[in-house]
């Protein structure tokens, strides 16, 4: 994205470590606290199957905010990865036997393919054209699911049992699922920040915020676009075959180019380009579907609305306001 | 004279003509889409549901008013022209110094937005919207069975297609528009209303996504989803043509639509995609378009 989009802070021409990062390592460092110290006592107040599917969606998020907010690189198909991971993992769980892990594997294994493959098409273009081209890629997807034998059609798989982990714990007991869950949330939650602040995070900024002085630099913007969206779609794929094993099924809804737009949604309303946005964003639509669902198309416009309102008044979402407040407010003391 | 080679020939002519028809829509959504992109540089994700509004618009004439498919022909335009200027002036508007991407972001908004109510309001079944008396009927061409309605889609479209590219290619109005569309702010220097004119392109190009909605009603049902499939694939048009000229959308429209039409005819199973692999194989040997520059 190009800069002027992006809320600036002024502090970011100052040398070596400064206060201010500091002050953001230690805002991050408190926040995961948090963060985790909630989600792991949060099944004793909230219902654990609301928090699985919150969890798989805001890793979703959090990959899809990997490639958009820090990449700059709207892909408005994401969904192709999210369902075909579910597919491989329902049907490998089902048709293969194989244990839970290993059925999560092979759909994140499918999704990354997918990713290079996708990746070294759309990358091709850029800006707008990619939006275009990847929305169309994951159509020629759903097709695909649509028609392909091994999918089910309409009806898409249903995997019965979950199965054992490792062939040892028993996921049918829902808080041995929920912690599992957890834990595939927290590594690519962590995997994600450790991208973003390694050295290929920051070239990647670079790339997003100004081309081609990065180009000029000597850095292959081509390579490290591509890279980031294979991992976007590697993470992507990790969630939806999480997320299939969760409900033991796999369906054409994760597939559906209304998916792709409601990860873009989830990211915008928690905060693009910020490191815990995503996950609010997921937590803040997936409550609204699950309380407004007998309100049918009504959703889908209140969805629209939200879509709208963000563009026009709120184009930092609820964490970038947050932190825009605090660092206003710290910056005045 | 009905198999050639082992081909049936009014099977094969039925398929090209049901592309024709597709590709009526491709080439009059895509052409419109390029119109709006060459001045705002927004992709409009409206489009689709602008069209779906079309057909709508078109029904409630004639289910409501008891004005027909002429009167609609000429009043859905102005309609959705009239909405188009609104959408611009009040939301558009706010997003032109900022990043490309928010303007497809907001349209998206707009297009979920028009889909909703029209579900909740008329569910996701379609309502039926006849032929006129005057196009119903048909010719029997001898090899093929031409029904008029199909072959009225095709003439006008190509009629409106060429229209408006004469009107941008070779007309004052048209020059500055394209002046416009390279330097925005040196033709502003000249005098003139840059500003009225981005607005009014946009009502343009989205009336003509109500006009193919009116010619869309009687051929496929009217109903809410009708328009969102369809942006989906005039995307990957627009992508495979490149939106750097105008006769480019259009031809680019009608060939794919022909092309998904014989696609139907000997691999019907890849008919859904065939675009897609086309435009995939158009972005690794020619990654700006067919007639796109740069």
């Amino acid at each position: 994205m190009a800069t002027d989009a992006k809320p600036q802070h002024e502090e970011a021409a100052q040398p070596l470590v400064s206060r201010d990062e500091l002050w953001e390592a230690r805002y991050h460092r408190n926040g995961f606290v948090a963060l985790f110290a909630i989600l792991v006592v949060a099944p004793a107040v909230v219902y654990p199957v609301f928090l699985m599917n919150a969890l798989c969606f805001a890793l979703f998020a959090c990959a899809f905010n990997l490639l958009l907010g820090f990449g700059g690189l709207l892909s408005f198909g994401h969904a192709m990865f999210l369902g075909m991971a579910g597919y491989v993992s329902a049907y490998a769980a089902r048709s293969w036997g194989l244990t839970p892990e290993l059925a999560i594997l092979a759909g994140t294994a499918t999704a990354t393919a997918l990713g290079v493959v996708s990746g070294l098409i759309a990358i091709r273009r850029q800006g707008i054209y990619f939006a275009m081209i990847t929305l169309a890629l994951a159509q020629m997807v759903f097709f695909f699911c649509l028609q392909a034998p091994f999918t089910g059609g309409e009806d898409g798989i249903q995997t019965g049992p979950r199965g054992k982990l490792l062939g040892l714990l028993p996921l049918s007991d829902s808080t041995a699922m929920y912690y599992t869950v957890l834990a595939i949330f927290a590594f690519g939650f962590f995997l994600i920040y450790r991208i973003i602040h390694s050295p290929f995070g920051q070239v990647l900024k670079a790339i997003r915020d100004n081309e081609p002085r990065a180009v000029s630099l000597g850095y292959r913007a081509e390579r490290y676009k591509l890279a980031a969206f294979i991992m976007s779609a590697a993470l992507s794929g990790l969630a939806g075959a999480t997320k299939a094993i969760v409900f033991q099924q796999a369906s054409l809804t994760d597939v559906h180019w209304t998916m792709s737009g409601e990860v873009v949604l989830m990211t915008l309303v928690g905060g693009l380009g910020t490191v815990f946005g995503p996950v609010v964003g997921a937590f803040v639509l997936i409550a609204m579907e699950s309380y407004l669902s007998e309100l049918g198309a009504w959703f889908t416009v209140a969805e629209g609305v939200i879509f709208v309102a963000c563009v026009l008044a709120f184009r930092r979402g609820i964490l970038g306001e947050i932190e825009a407040w605090l660092r206003r407010r710290r910056h005045r003391r | 004279m009905t198999t050639l080679f082992g081909i049936s020939v009014p099977a094969l002519m039925g398929q090209l003509l049901i592309g024709l028809i597709n590709g009526s829509f491709y080439a009059l959504l895509s052409l419109g889409l390029a119109v709006i992109f060459g001045l705002l540089n927004i992709i409009n994700f409206t489009h689709g549901a602008q069209y779906m509004v079309g057909a709508f618009v078109a029904w409630f004439l004639l289910d409501k008013a008891g004005l027909g498919y002429w009167w609609a022909l000429l009043l859905v335009p102005i309609v959705l022209a009239a909405v188009g200027v609104l959408i611009e002036r009040l939301m558009l508007k706010h997003l032109y110094k900022l990043d490309h991407l928010y303007g497809l972001l907001l349209t998206f908004g707009l297009a979920l937005i028009f889909e909703g109510v029209f579900t909740k309001r008329f569910g996701s079944a379609g309502l039926p919207y006849s032929i006129p008396d005057k196009l119903s009927g048909g010719y029997n061409l001898g090899f093929m069975f031409l029904p008029t309605y199909r072959a009225w889609v095709i003439a006008a479209s190509l009629v409106i297609c060429l229209g408006t590219w004469f009107m941008i290619e070779r007309t004052k109005l048209g020059s500055y528009l394209r002046a416009a569309t390279e330097n925005p702010s040196m033709v502003q220097a000249f005098g003139v209303n840059v500003p009225r004119m981005v607005t009014l392109t946009y009502g343009l190009g989205v009336g003509l996504a109500g006009l193919a909605g009116v010619f869309a009603a009687p051929i496929y049902q009217v109903s809410p989803q009708m328009g969102s499939s369809l942006i989906i694939v005039v995307f990957a048009v627009v992508v495979i043509g490149g939106m750097g000229s105008i006769m480019g959308s259009i031809v680019t429209g009608f060939g794919l639509g022909i092309i998904e039409g014989l696609t139907k005819y000997f691999y019907p199973e890849a008919s859904n995609t065939v675009i897609f692999v086309i435009m995939a194989i158009v972005l690794m040997v020619r990654p700006q378009g067919l007639f796109g520059q740069r």
